[in-house]
């Protein structure tokens, strides 16, 4: 990859890094809040399905898991394993894809 | 202060990277500094120790070497303050090819300052006049927080990223970039982002701070590689690289 597509493969992991930041933080607090409140799954469920907030909220969180985590994976492979080039980019595009693809069924799950 | 009869138990590297250790017991001095401690031995016990030095007061940077177990500037290095114990370990400084004993081949370090653009390039010529640079500037500023380098390679040999990546240009070619980035009077500053940037430039560089944490001169290649990313991501958003 040429350098100006690894700044800008740089640009993305921190991007979604400062999204991932929120995300986390946010989904970690509802989970601790409901946990504590004694919700039940299903009454977890009867606020997440049909909600257009925690619908858009969980997709964002994903996109930016796919692309952020596949990137730094292909930094640790680069640096640890010596493992560069296409075959290591195809590599960690396919976890990418895996995650999206496990992702947005989560999502499916709790939202729709 | 040492006892006349106190010795320093020191081993030192001999060879190439196949080499070993060599045990020498050097008498201590006071004030006595780990280049003293080299040259005692080379001068005393075997001419044939190779090492490198030149100015012996910390200016021109040649005389690091690995000093047990961190690079250091050796000639600005007082043993009582790295051996408590007395003893001593020499070797040469870590992610450089060894030519023998304790020198280092440095081509690969000041190639990479080229590689980095690390030439200042005049935007005016002798006849124009001398350019009137405000010191208190922020460009300024940041440009003469980091220019004291002194080529010694402490913050090379220091690098982990170096040692995983053997193309990144390291944080001395990169401190020299931005100091040249920061350069109002410089015209090459896109071609120099353009040159540092990606997987063997500033982008590869983990934030570890091990550079800023051994340079001698106590300077921050940490805040000038932060630097050179935020000019390169403003540069990118802007369309010019």
């Amino acid at each position: 990859m040429s350098p100006r597509g690894e700044m800008r493969v740089w640009l993305a992991q921190r991007a979604t890094a400062a999204v991932l930041a929120v995300c986390v933080t946010v989904h970690l607090v509802t989970l601790i809040v409901a946990v504590h409140g004694g919700l039940s799954a299903a009454a977890i469920l009867g606020r997440t399905r049909g909600s257009p907030g925690w619908m858009t909220f969980y997709a964002v969180f994903v996109v930016c898991a796919a692309i952020h985590a596949p990137l730094g994976l292909r930094t640790i492979a680069a640096e640890w394993l010596s493992w560069r080039g296409r075959a290591a980019d195809a590599a960690c595009t396919a976890f990418g894809i895996v995650v999206l693809v496990l992702g947005f069924r989560a999502v499916a799950a709790v939202t729709l | 202060m040492p006892r006349p009869e106190q010795l320093l138990h020191t081993r030192v590297w001999r060879g190439g990277t196949d080499g070993q250790f060599q045990s020498y017991d050097v008498p201590r001095q006071e004030s006595q500094t780990v280049l003293d401690v080299v040259t005692w031995i080379q001068r005393r016990v075997d001419p044939s120790l190779a090492y490198r030095f030149a100015c012996r007061v910390g200016m021109c940077g040649s005389c690091a070497m690995t000093v047990n177990g961190l690079p250091r500037w050796t000639c600005r290095t007082h043993v009582a303050r790295v051996a408590p114990d007395d003893r001593l370990e020499i070797a040469p400084l870590a992610n450089l090819p060894i030519v023998r004993d304790l020198v280092v081949d440095m081509r690969e370090f000041f190639d990479k300052w080229r590689e980095a653009k690390g030439q200042f390039v005049p935007t005016a010529t002798r006849h124009d006049p001398i350019a009137r640079v405000c010191p208190d500037s922020p460009a300024r500023r940041a440009a003469d927080a980091a220019i004291q380098c002194i080529g010694c390679a402490v913050c090379y040999a220091s690098c982990d990223v170096v040692a995983w990546n053997p193309k990144y240009l390291g944080p001395a070619a990169l401190n020299r970039a931005w100091t040249l980035v920061r350069d109002e009077r410089d015209g090459e500053r896109r071609q120099r982002l353009s040159a540092v940037v990606g997987d063997a430039g500033c982008h590869a560089c983990h934030t570890h701070t091990l550079c800023t944490e051994r340079c001698p001169m106590h300077l921050s290649p940490t805040t000038s590689i932060a630097g050179l990313k935020r000019a390169a991501a403003i540069a990118a958003l802007r369309g010019e690289l």
